[in-house]
């Protein structure tokens, strides 16, 4: 471990705010992207198995 | 070799084939980055001049290299798409483009981030900056020349072209960093030469690299898949899918 305590692992040596919000932003942007396209994948299929649905009723 | 290309070309094909790797992606991308964000956040020593910084390149690093390699691969799919009038080479131009745009916006935030406390601010008109900021132009220009005219042939060739001609942005992001007086410091991390920095901070950076490379694939599979379907909704394949 290159941190000594877990304030010392916070503090990130002064640059806390710019390493965890890089941290952050990338685990918004890859999560957010994947969870994305994924619901937009399953809308669509329910939202097509409903239409196919109601036309054979 | 041209029947595997035919084979793959197949939007049935491709899609169900492909399904398979989805689940090895998503468990590769997950460790993989998980393992590498432990590995550079707690693990990996601290730079002796960018001091705790340091770890914002190995979110940075992989970004740009991903924005950069999807942008290529995306222009050989619209030359393909071009040539060989393939549909999912169209539909690889048109789903790569926005994954590659949001990962090099990514690029330039988190360079952006690491460039306050080095450099004193967060952005500079710099050639390795200004270049990457084209390059998020040119996927942006892709997608909006692919969604132009309600999806058309034409406007799938018009975006093709685009990515193509785009390609000429690769090497001056490249070599920006030579050809002009840039603060962006030189790449220290390339395939043929030994990296100048000690392996406990370039192993995981290279982690890092591939779990993007991981996510990526995973991402774009996704994304193109959909397409493929939404693209193939009256075709019986389709059809008998939904069935089920």
């Amino acid at each position: 471990m290159s941190f000594e305590t877990i304030t010392a692992f916070l503090a990130m040596g002064g640059y806390a705010t710019y390493v965890f919000a890089s941290y952050g932003l990338t685990a918004l942007t890859l999560g957010g992207l994947l969870l994305a396209e994924s619901r937009r994948h399953r809308a669509w299929l329910q939202r097509q198995g409903s239409r196919r649905r109601s036309e054979e009723a | 070799m041209w029947r595997w290309f035919h084979q793959w070309g197949s939007p049935k094909f491709f899609y169900h084939r492909s399904g398979v790797l989805i689940p090895v992606l998503a468990l590769a991308s997950g460790l993989i980055l998980g393992a590498g964000v432990f590995w550079g956040l707690l693990i990996a020593p601290a730079d002796y001049q960018q001091g705790e910084s340091v770890r914002i390149m190995y979110v940075h690093v992989p970004a740009a290299i991903l924005a950069q390699s999807s942008y290529a691969m995306m222009a050989v799919m619209a030359l393909i798409s071009l040539i060989w009038r393939l549909k999912i080479a169209d539909a690889a131009v048109q789903t790569v483009a926005p994954i590659g745009a949001c990962i090099t916006l990514l690029a330039l935030a988190t360079g952006s981030l690491w460039g306050k406390p080095m450099w004193g601010t967060y952005w500079v008109w710099d050639a390795r900056l200004t270049s990457t900021l084209i390059l998020f132009f040119l996927f942006a220009g892709v997608l909006a020349l692919r969604n132009a005219a309600g999806q058309s042939q034409t406007a799938g060739r018009a975006a093709s072209v685009l990515a193509v001609i785009g390609l000429l942005n690769l090497p001056i992001i490249k070599y920006s960093v030579d050809w002009w007086f840039t603060l962006h410091q030189p790449a220290s991390f390339t395939l043929t030469d030994r990296p100048a920095m000690p392996f406990s901070m370039w192993g995981p950076l290279l982690m890092m690299v591939v779990g993007f490379y991981a996510w990526f694939f995973l991402a774009w599979l996704i994304r193109l898949r959909h397409e493929l379907v939404k693209r193939e909704r009256r075709s019986d394949w389709v059809q008998q899918m939904m069935k089920q």
